[in-house]
């Protein structure tokens, strides 16, 4: 499946670049008949296995294609992903992206910051009894547990549903582009 | 400890070491040698497997042994190691996991240096991710030495050396023989008999109070001798000022560290695309935090259930909780349940040591062969040169590794590891993130966030308590102690943070939009990935 070389570019197909660049641009053999494509591992991940489309949620709104018709040959890999970048398509997977994890990493290290610091400082507080033999700091930990537990399933959700589609449009798209700018020039 | 035990457990150790010795032959017979299979396996795992493999390489005797140890000697003070263990993996799973996956090949490098000027970049990294490693792999080392003296009753020197040259020997056969494929195997092994143990043992203990976890806190409680402040905090951490201090820089470096570990990182490339890479941390973000779960209710059972007395009696940190815990829930010492129970915890425990160890070996000869060797040595090599390069380099660490853990072996494991969290913290993340999300990141900002991490962490350790100026300390002779605080993290990730920023800013070198362009368009959707 893979062409799996080593790490400088091996036996790939001799493409052009700028020298930097050559870290794992390499094409699969099925990426390279766009017919086989939908029926690589790569594709059917998007709709099999554990915990996957369980149908309470839309898929996210289509987003444009980055894809442009007018491409000349004369384009460099970089300046394709410059494109890519800047593509309306790309600006709105990142903001989702971005979108999601700012506030959430913002939440959670604020969550966990206080708890370490209110432990540490306010043993007094944290020993409040609740009910029984559990206090706050009891909840306070299993809220702990109970908070990743609901983040980490809120964000695969919302990458399954936001995300995914758009990215691997945009996966496609780019990589068709970088093979036409490498095609070209060889 | 009697006969029965020894004999029974070793037993089952010779078994788990049969069985991982057969998964690396069958695993490398049909081997091509390429760097792809050597260092990920073939990128073909799925996300199930990787996901118990991620929480195999995670779930370390440390955890095992000693936080349950803590919890049973200090109650809710070890929890919070427990639950900043968990949060950490928010930070992989939000910010690293897909991204990683996205740039990089093998190594956190890899991901680096694809915006920057590789060779100095690639240096960096690679010292500092090998000087991760090998302090991870040092308190490994040492716990696989005190272990055997605990548990096998084998508390002559010679013994523990001889455990430490064995587990060194045998981790060096499974990397350099067997590469990623073999190593995540047996992670999933060791996974799935570390689980299956503590559900076990989890289910005895709920029978035992008839599933009244209050009565269990209560009766912990009450056994401890500190009555219901063993249920707060403050019991560990709650002295002077230094105290807490200390902890909230072990809480940051916990919780910031894991995303820097090298043979967490490595474990993303096992899996085909960057989807499979989040859905393998779902996994072990739900194994370990099941885990954690169950070795709170384990720790405070052997409060409760063996009592603290005897628990120090036995080891003074407490790292014998569990075994003796076991041994008491299988039906009492001279029982046949209570020693096939406590054989069976003590072989799991050394499973554990064994399969951690081995990612980690694995981890740290693929920064020396595909980072350090590659940029060392200006010559290009062919790639099934860098695979034996690589198996060399397991072979080299895995001597270094000895080495130290036989120099090392009165040092505190849980200082160990804690030091290994805050230099991966300081030293690792700053340039990760760095790279995937600051456009104007340059190279000369890249090897100060590296340098600026990975040196004062360095350094305060040198000049904390730790090393020398108080009576536990290393060299307790002298005094050259200048750092109140044991985990230098909360000094050392804002230096590497602020390093970082302080190299780009300065620098006089104009940021490259479009490989900024290309790192951010391939993290996001995968374009071009391996």
């Amino acid at each position: 499946m893979q062409s799996s070389n080593g790490r400088p570019r091996g036996g790939a197909s001799g493409h052009e670049g700028p020298a930097e660049n050559h870290e794992g641009h390499d094409l699969t053999p099925a990426e390279a008949s766009g017919k086989v494509r939908y029926h690589d591992p790569w594709y059917d991940a998007l709709a099999s296995g554990w915990g996957e489309l369980d149908g309470t949620g839309a898929p996210a709104p289509e987003v444009p294609a980055a894809r442009r018709q007018d491409e000349g040959p004369a384009l460099r890999a970089g300046d394709v992903y410059l494109d890519v970048q800047r593509s309306a398509a790309f600006q709105e997977v990142r903001s989702r992206y971005l979108g999601f994890v700012v506030p959430g990493v913002i939440v959670f290290l604020t969550w966990y910051v206080a708890y370490v610091v209110a432990a540490t400082t306010a043993p007094g507080l944290m020993a409040r009894p609740v009910a029984g033999a559990v206090n706050v700091g009891m909840v306070a930990g299993l809220g702990q547990f109970l908070t990743t537990f609901l983040l980490t399933w809120a964000y695969a959700r919302h990458a399954r549903l936001r995300r995914d589609r758009a990215a691997l449009e945009l996966r496609w798209d780019t990589q068709e582009l970088t093979r036409g700018v490498r095609g070209g020039v060889l | 400890m009697t006969g029965n035990h020894q004999t029974l457990a070793l037993l089952l150790f010779s078994g788990f070491v049969a069985v991982t010795l057969g998964i690396t032959t069958w695993v490398s017979r049909n081997r091509h040698g390429s760097a792809e299979e050597f260092y990920a396996g073939g990128r073909l795992f799925s996300p199930m497997e990787n996901g118990f493999a991620i929480a195999g390489d995670y779930m370390s005797a440390a955890s095992f042994l000693g936080v349950t140890g803590l919890i049973a000697l200090y109650g809710y003070d070890g929890m919070l190691y427990v639950v900043g263990f968990l949060v950490a993996w928010l930070v992989v799973l939000f910010l690293v996991a897909e991204l990683v996956r996205n740039c990089g090949r093998f190594t956190l490098a890899d991901v680096v240096a694809a915006r920057m000027s590789e060779r100095p970049v690639r240096i960096a990294a690679g010292t500092s991710s090998v000087t991760v490693s090998v302090l991870y792999l040092v308190a490994q080392m040492v716990g696989a030495g005190s272990l055997v003296s605990l548990l096998l009753g084998g508390t002559s020197p010679a013994t523990r050396a001889w455990t430490v040259i064995g587990v060194g020997a045998l981790m060096v056969i499974y990397v350099s023989l067997g590469g990623m494929r073999a190593t995540t195997w047996i992670q999933i092994v060791k996974a799935i008999l570390l689980l299956s143990t503590t559900v076990a043992l989890t289910v005895l203990v709920l029978l035992r109070f008839h599933g009244n976890i209050d009565q269990l806190l209560l009766t912990a409680a009450d056994r401890s001798g500190h009555g219901l402040s063993f249920l707060a905090p403050g019991l560990k951490y709650g002295g002077d000022w230094t105290a807490r201090f200390d902890f909230i820089s072990l809480g940051l470096a916990l919780v910031l560290g894991t995303a820097g570990l090298p043979h967490i990182l490595s474990r993303f490339y096992t899996v085909p695309t960057a989807r499979a890479a989040r859905r393998s941390v779902v996994w072990s973000i739900g194994l370990v935090g099941g885990f954690y779960l169950m070795m709170i209710v384990l720790g405070f059972a052997a409060a409760a259930v063996v009592g603290p007395e005897a628990l120090k009696k036995s080891n003074a940190a407490g790292n014998t909780a569990v075994p003796l815990l076991a041994l008491d829930l299988g039906g009492g010492a001279n029982s046949t349940g209570g020693t096939a129970l406590f054989a069976i915890v003590a072989a799991v425990a050394f499973a554990t040591i064994l399969a951690v160890v081995a990612g980690i070996t694995l981890a740290s000869s693929a920064s020396v062969a595909h980072d350090l060797y590659a940029s060392l040595r200006r010559r290009r090599a062919k790639p099934y040169s860098e695979v034996a390069v690589a198996r060399t380099a397991a072979v080299g660490i895995g001597v270094i590794a000895i080495a130290l853990g036989l120099l090392a072996r009165d040092l505190n494991v849980a200082f160990l590891v804690g030091l290994a969290f805050a230099v991966a913290a300081s030293a690792n993340l700053p340039v990760l993130l760095y790279s995937l999300f600051w456009r104007g990141f340059t190279t000369r900002g890249a090897v100060w966030a590296v340098y600026g991490g990975l040196i004062p962490a360095l350094a305060l350790v040198l000049l904390s308590p730790v090393v020398s100026g108080s009576p536990d300390s290393l060299f307790p002779g002298v005094d050259f102690q200048f750092f109140p605080l044991q985990n230098p993290g909360l000094v050392s990730i804002p230096l590497g943070f602020l390093a970082g920023w302080l190299g780009t800013v300065t620098s006089p070198e104009i940021p490259d939009e479009a490989k900024h362009a290309e790192t951010e368009v391939r993290a996001l959707t995968g374009a071009g990935a391996v």
